[in-house]
């Protein structure tokens, strides 16, 4: 598709200009209110949970900021992103509002997907998320699907395809990657390697354990990277997503990284691996580095102080504003199910039960 | 995707399992869990018959995601308890394949949800076999998964697919209520020699009962059972959906007078047409439950079996009570709003025997 390779190449330059390699000290602290954003988040949705003010399953990312903060920084604001199911984070990181992100963990009609889909089904379209799924490597296709869509649409951005380390052994991901180099699609899937796919360690799941370097069966470039490092995940991400974008060549990027949580709320996360491993683990927290990143860079405590209590405040005001948000009305049970004119479609279909077609109203959509 | 332990559980139930603590049980019976009923079908089998093996995700190491298998790789080994990758076409497939060579998998699919995945080698590979090669190799294959909504868990985890599979010949299916039949439906299962899917429900795993202690107890394949008896009108349910018919049934008597009759399928596919339709001939009136979608679901399969068998005996159309026709909303109230519950299914039944208006 020669038109959109060309427009490919004329964003690339208009791009180059406005490239800044690596992160400044400025950009450096702004991620980091957002690493300290999304930990304190966490934090607050799992007491939530406690509390029984959020349902469902309710999988937690602390440990993961700086491969989540890192990879979404390097996203164009156009570009799109599709998630598994560990999503607040990347919501958060993609500027999604702390209250549209509670407010939906609580299942309220002003939740980003209007209380319908929880902690699993979080997504902000107007900013390129394309939701987070809830079936393993579910969203591998979709994913592929949007960059397919992108490029007959003849459209510059590239899309960013998030799944963990365990939906590499589904037929999903094979079937995906393939597709993506054959096509030469603009995505870049991130294996985001914590370590264990809910209890099962990688190397007990997978033949080859260096995730990454199955991308070369389908003669695709993948590489690892320190999904710890904040500024190894920025920079391997945004060299990816540029080759993606400019030239058209998906890739696989590998970010090693580790949940501290376990592999949701109620897991306690201590069958599979031992409190000395987590412990270990926790001593090189990327929100710690970071910190000390800043503190070399002359940020001083007080500023890093004043950062926590932005963040804590923010989801003090996140909660409150989701417990005032009313719940969704039972009337609209069946909107957003399907599109417009519809329900005239389902007129003649005879109520098989209380529930049958004609006892539900039908709307095309939620949204204000 | 996925749960870790039960974030399941309601007062009813805590209600009756402590009914069920403080009665002593029967001779020869002990007073369990369901999800203990099923271990313990799990380890008589294993213990019987070296070519049983169970695999699936977080069996073995993580107890179960639902924690039936807990024990069973520290008892029986890695290689007979395998931990699979996230890969259920791959492992399904396997244990399609390992069946046709004599080995009897149980393979466990975390929740009917995921079952999806490998839906091309249930339905198009486990479930042909037999007929397909003119019965020249079998697939003595066992699936157990649980089904149901409840908890939150949203649209693409708060599914019943019974129908689905229930509707493919070739495939067995069963949905044991009951610690007891949950125990003998599984070891029958395993004894199959045809591929049979074993339908579980989250919310009854914690259901406490009286489950048989003698190894050969098993409950045949196609045979359902009256749990309760009646005069008025015919509850006909499985899963789930019989637990609530029980308590709808006992309901009904105390706040109207009604005596609801309650048939528990236990078998969806052989369907024991005969005692649903000896029941409605008694009763002149059918309500049918389940968990999932009506629509093409299970009870409409039942509606149109009773019409046909009992045509002359109905006073009343066959009424049927299923989760509303969306895909599950996360909020609560939403939630609640979409699933059945004991006030629709009485009112249905009210509905059917006149007493109660008929549009809800």
């Amino acid at each position: 598709m020669p038109v959109a390779t060309a427009s490919r190449k004329a964003r690339a330059a208009d791009d180059d200009g406005a490239h800044v390699a690596g992160l400044t000290p400025e950009v450096r602290r702004e991620l980091y209110e957002t690493m300290v954003l999304s930990r304190v988040f966490e934090t607050e949705a799992e007491r939530q949970y406690k509390a029984a003010r959020i349902g469902g399953y309710c999988h937690l990312s602390s440990g993961q900021e700086a491969t989540t903060v890192g990879v979404v920084h390097a996203m164009q604001s156009d570009d799109l992103l599709v998630t598994g199911y560990r999503s607040h984070g990347f919501a958060l990181a993609r500027g999604t509002s702390p209250e549209a992100v509670m407010a939906e963990l609580f299942g309220r009609e002003d939740g980003c997907a209007h209380g319908r889909g929880g902690s699993m089904h979080i997504l902000d379209v107007t900013r390129g998320y394309y939701g987070g799924w809830g079936i393993v490597a579910g969203q591998l296709p979709v994913a592929t699907g949007l960059a397919l869509a992108l490029v007959r649409q003849g459209k510059p951005q590239a899309v960013v395809c998030e799944l963990g380390d365990g939906a590499v052994n589904m037929g999903a991901w094979h079937e995906s990657l393939n597709l993506a180099a054959l096509w030469r699609l603009p995505i870049v899937f991130l294996v985001v390697n914590n370590e264990y796919g809910m209890g099962t360690a990688v190397a007990r799941a997978s033949a080859e354990p260096e995730l990454w370097k199955r991308a070369s069966a389908y003669r695709m470039h993948g590489e690892r990277v320190d999904g710890d490092d904040l500024d190894a995940v920025y920079e391997a991400t945004d060299r990816l997503l540029r080759a993606a974008r400019e030239d058209r060549r998906p890739a696989v990027l590998e970010a090693m990284t580790y949940r501290y949580r376990g592999h949701s709320v109620a897991d306690a996360g201590l069958a599979y691996r031992t409190k000395d491993e987590i412990a270990k683990r926790r001593q090189r927290d990327p929100i710690v580095h970071v910190a000390e990143q800043l503190r070399g860079e002359g940020v001083s405590d007080e500023e890093l102080a004043a950062i926590d209590a932005r963040a804590d405040e923010r989801i003090a005001a996140s909660v409150e504003f989701a417990n005032a948000s009313v719940e969704p009305s039972v009337a609209r049970l069946a909107a957003g199910m399907h599109a417009g004119g519809s329900a005239e479609q389902f007129a003649r279909m005879r109520p098989g039960s209380a529930f049958g077609e004609q006892a539900l109203t039908f709307d095309a959509g939620l949204g204000a | 995707m996925s749960a870790t332990g039960d974030v399941t559980g309601s007062a009813a139930l805590a209600t009756r399992e402590r009914r069920n603590i403080d009665s002593e049980p029967a001779e020869g019976t002990q007073v369990m869990t369901y999800r203990e009923a099923l271990r313990l079908a799990l380890r008589e089998e294993m213990s019987r018959d070296e070519h049983v093996f169970v695999m699936g995700e977080e069996v073995g190491v993580f107890d179960g995601a639902y924690k039936v298998t807990a024990g069973l790789m520290e008892e029986f080994g890695e290689d007979r308890v395998r931990d699979t990758p996230i890969a259920e076409e791959g492992f399904v497939g396997a244990g399609v394949g390992a069946a046709m060579l004599g080995e009897r998998p149980v393979v466990e699919i975390m929740t009917i949800n995921f079952l999806l995945v490998a839906m091309d080698q249930v339905i198009n590979h486990a479930a042909k076999i037999g007929a397909m090669f003119g019965g020249e190799v079998r697939c003595p294959l066992v699936i157990r998964t649980p089904n149901g909504a409840g908890n939150q868990l949203t649209a693409q985890h708060s599914q019943s697919f019974d129908g689905w599979f229930a509707g493919t010949p070739g495939l067995k299916v069963v949905a044991p209520a009951t610690p007891a039949d949950a125990k003998g439906l599984l070891k029958a299962a395993i004894r199959d020699d045809d591929p049979v899917l074993v339908i579980e429900n989250l919310p009854i795993y914690k259901q406490r009962g009286e489950v048989p202690l003698d190894p050969d107890f098993v409950v045949p394949i196609g045979r359902a059972q009256v749990l309760r008896e009646g005069s008025d009108v015919t509850l006909v349910s499985h899963s789930y959906a019989t637990v609530r018919a029980l308590a709808v049934a006992e309901q009904l008597a105390s706040e109207h007078g009604v005596s609801a009759e309650v048939v528990d399928l236990r078998s969806l596919r052989p369907l024991d047409v005969e005692t649903v339709a000896a029941s409605v001939a008694k009763t002149n009136r059918a309500v049918c439950v389940e968990e999932g979608w009506p629509s093409y679901g299970v009870t409409a399969e039942l509606a149109t079996r009773i019409q046909h068998a009992c045509f002359d005996d109905l006073d009343a159309p066959v009424e049927r009570v299923g989760m509303a026709e969306v895909p599950l909303p996360y909020a609560k109230n939403l939630e609640l709003a979409a699933m059945p519950n004991n006030d629709r299914i009485a009112g249905a039944v009210l509905a059917t025997l006149g007493l109660a208006p008929k549009d809800r």
